[in-house]
């Protein structure tokens, strides 16, 4: 259980919206993050601009937590097998269905293409549909 | 170069915004989707906050036309709902509920956290992999 935070939320998302912006205006480029790791481990060589915005997201969160003063909670229930089958699933979703939350979310969605207009209610849904049974169907969840 | 340092650039913001947001905490992403308990709005605003920002965005780029396209693009990519996009999404729904991460998230937590974070990427990277021997033609 978490507490529902709308201004950080919102300044996060602010910041998440001028990764983008930047991304597209600075580069033509669109700042989904699967794409970027998908095409990075594809051909490792070409596009030293992929591994700059990925070292970037891991500064960006490092620079949080030494400006931040108090410590950055991460809470993981998932067991080592659970992390194992849920990243495969993410790795081979997100580049069969062609992006994920950044991509088909935030990218897709603000310009209304149609695919990401499908893309994101239907693994909204699914990944509803999973926790609900996780979490409320007894003898499921632990 | 100068693509190089606008990407950098632009990954430290979305990192930030996404410890900002703390979208880099599973729990808080878990929170959102169980609808069916103590439900946590939260992400809704960060979707919110960053689509409008896209939104406002996108004119600029497409010389006042929305849904303008960007290099590799085609007007199918953005409109072709086919049977990958709607099974890909929802194994990848599946995978993010299971445990609360999707990519930008996991890779931005790989400086918060312990294995965790790293196990999970290693395994997303290997399902990548996976996906791009079994539908190499598709590239």
């Amino acid at each position: 259980m978490t507490e529902f935070t709308p201004l950080p939320a919102l300044a996060g998302g602010v910041l998440i919206g001028l990764s983008g912006a930047l991304m597209l205006l600075g580069m033509g480029r669109i700042a989904g993050v699967s794409g970027i790791i998908g095409s990075a481990i594809r051909e490792p060589g070409a596009g030293a601009w992929r591994w700059c915005f990925l070292a970037g997201l891991m500064l960006g969160a490092a620079v949080y937590v030494m400006s931040a003063g108090a410590p950055v909670v991460v809470t993981i229930d998932a067991s080592t097998a659970t992390l194992v089958v849920g990243g495969l699933l993410v790795g081979i979703g997100t580049r069969m269905g062609g992006g994920c939350t950044s991509g088909h979310g935030v990218c897709g969605l603000s310009r209304l293409s149609l695919r990401s207009l499908v893309a994101v209610p239907v693994f909204m849904l699914s990944a509803g549909v999973v926790v609900f049974v996780v979490r409320h169907v007894p003898g499921v969840g632990g | 170069m100068r693509g190089n340092i606008i990407a950098l650039v632009a990954g430290v913001l979305f990192g930030l915004g996404l410890a900002v947001s703390q979208m880099t905490n599973p729990a808080k992403v878990l929170s959102f989707l169980d609808v069916a308990g103590a439900w946590d709005p939260s992400l809704a605003f960060v979707m919110g906050g960053a689509v409008l920002v896209m939104a406002l965005s996108w004119p600029l780029q497409g010389r006042g036309r929305c849904a303008s396209l960007v290099a590799g693009e085609s007007r199918a990519s953005l409109t072709d709902v086919d049977r990958p996009l709607v099974f890909g999404a929802a194994l990848f729904g599946i995978g993010w509920g299971l445990v609360g991460y999707c990519p930008g998230p996991a890779v931005s937590a790989l400086v918060l956290a312990g294995l965790e974070p790293l196990v999970f990427v290693l395994a997303m990277v290997a399902g990548m992999l996976v996906h791009d021997r079994l539908f190499q033609a598709k590239k």
